[in-house]
């Protein structure tokens, strides 16, 4: 009873998850910029994996303009259809002992994104720091509409980049912390 | 012997794999993050608002129940030529219009008001549109959409009997509007009016006019979609001459605009015209071809966003 106590704790204290992670995207283009953030996205850091994932409800995404957002919602994401992006991948070189030492560390991590109901392999840089009882995660990537079968029609294609600037900043809890109901 | 042997081994190897993976499964599912993640997602807590019922403020000629969004200033042109039935001469109506310039604006999410002027009688028209219930699904369902609407219009035209005064140049108009977005495709919408017009030409006329609409859009493709609208008057109220307005449209959305194009059997572009004023005779050619055109401008940012 106590080993599988014991066990268990262990592996919580790797764990760290949020429910309201901030995702943001930029698109800047001659005509209009486009700037959408959300603070719904649910992620979990398992530091004795290296594994990170995470899920982005489509809707939840705010735009400044009405019309962008319903846009966004109805023409490009078809978030009825594909209500969520997802993230699945792994932190290729994290150094755990200065980690927990609280120093800030860059990091790559290699996995799946999934928008549009593409999947896609790529190598994201970050940054993580461990402060007491949470982890800070942070990234900036760049990714192509075009890659993830999101079509622009011709008129509008000056309107919105090539190239979509993808923020994310996390603050992950100790799952220990947030299991306790 | 020799040649089942090997199709034997592969068998074996198939259903080892099939097991193997059977027994693996459930410990994969349990290492998989993302798995993990999917589980521990709370129910939905908040209701998620049904977004985009129909493409623009309008219908046809009628209001749907979308309001703009918070901060939203539309510029709304309606055009209707002449009838289709007026021959060559008139080059099939395209040489008369009646035209409404409209400007509408989104104080919030749920209220909006709107100014107008037509060239048919010089109405002037102003309105008010409250979203009052929305249509949501997640944790908490509501079937419909209802948004409230009111209007008055003056009629401007100069006239010299001291007796116009300005409340007998009044008409004013009220709508419930309950919509239904069934699909990402198909939204219905029931409209019952009531048109309350201040003077009318003799006493055998009804101050009120009762009507009742129905409408609603097919999509066909992502930014185009087919509409109709129909405005039933009940008999007793309904003035002598006065017809079902009946319109068909077809909506073209590109970035910041809404074209709007359609057939209809009435000119006027405010309740008052189209709903009591109907003159038209869809099936005898009496045919008003149409646009509205919608230009949308943020004048205040969404929260969040603002400087």
């Amino acid at each position: 009873m106590l080993l599988v106590g014991g066990i268990t704790t262990s592996q919580a204290q790797g764990k760290y998850m949020t429910q309201k992670g901030v995702v943001s995207f930029f698109s800047s283009s001659i005509l209009e910029d486009i700037e959408a953030h959300t603070d719904q996205a649910a992620a979990v850091v398992d530091l004795q994996s290296q594994q990170i994932a995470f899920i982005i409800p489509i809707k939840s995404f705010q735009f400044k303009r009405t019309l962008m957002q319903e846009h966004f919602n109805e023409n490009y994401m078809e978030s009825d259809r594909l209500p969520k992006s997802t993230f699945k991948g792994k932190i290729l070189d994290l150094n755990a002992d200065a980690l927990a030492k609280g120093q800030s560390q860059r990091v790559t991590v290699e996995g799946d994104l999934t928008i549009h109901g593409v999947t896609k392999h790529l190598t994201v840089a970050g940054a993580l720091e461990q402060q007491k009882g949470t982890l800070l995660v942070n990234a900036y990537f760049s990714v192509a509409p075009a890659d993830y079968g999101i079509e622009v029609p011709l008129l509008v294609r000056e309107n919105i980049a090539k190239i979509v600037g993808i923020k994310v900043v996390l603050t992950c809890e100790a799952v220990s912390q947030l299991t306790v109901k | 012997m020799q040649t089942t042997f090997p199709h034997y081994r592969g068998r074996l190897a198939s259903f080892l794999v099939v097991l193997l993976s059977a027994w693996a499964a459930p410990a994969w599912a349990q290492d998989d993050l993302l798995g993990q993640l999917e589980n521990q997602k709370p129910a939905a807590t908040a209701p998620e608002p049904v977004a985009a019922t129909f493409k623009s403020t309008r219908l046809i000629s009628g209001h749907t129940i979308e309001t703009p969004g918070q901060g939203t200033l539309v510029f709304l042109i309606s055009h209707r030529f002449g009838t289709i039935n007026s021959g060559a001469y008139n080059f099939f109506g395209l040489d008369q219009a009646a035209l409404r310039l409209g400007l509408e604006y989104a104080v919030t999410d749920k209220l909006e008001v709107g100014i107008g002027r037509s060239n048919i009688e010089k109405t002037l028209d102003g309105f008010v549109k409250y979203r009052a219930i929305r249509q949501t699904t997640g944790s908490k369902v509501m079937p419909v959409s209802v948004t409230l609407f009111a209007n008055s219009a003056m009629n401007m035209l100069r006239d010299d009997r001291t007796w116009y005064t300005v409340p007998r140049r009044m008409t004013f108009s009220y709508q419930a509007l309950i919509a239904r977005k069934f699909s990402p495709n198909l939204s219905l919408q029931l409209m019952p009016t009531l048109i309350h017009r201040n003077l009318v030409q003799d006493n055998t006329q009804s101050n009120d006019v009762y009507a009742v609409g129905f409408g609603g859009r097919q999509k066909l493709t992502k930014r185009t979609s087919l509409n109709a609208e129909y405005f039933y008057l009940v008999p007793r109220t309904k003035p002598t001459g006065a017809r079902n307005a009946l319109a068909l449209g077809f909506d073209i959305e590109t970035g910041g605009h809404v074209f709007q194009l359609h057939l209809t059997n009435s000119q006027g572009m405010i309740e008052n015209h189209f709903v009591a004023n109907t003159r038209g005779d869809f099936f005898n050619g009496d045919i008003y071809f149409g646009f509205n055109v919608n230009r949308n401008f943020t004048v205040r940012a969404k929260q969040g966003f603002r400087k």
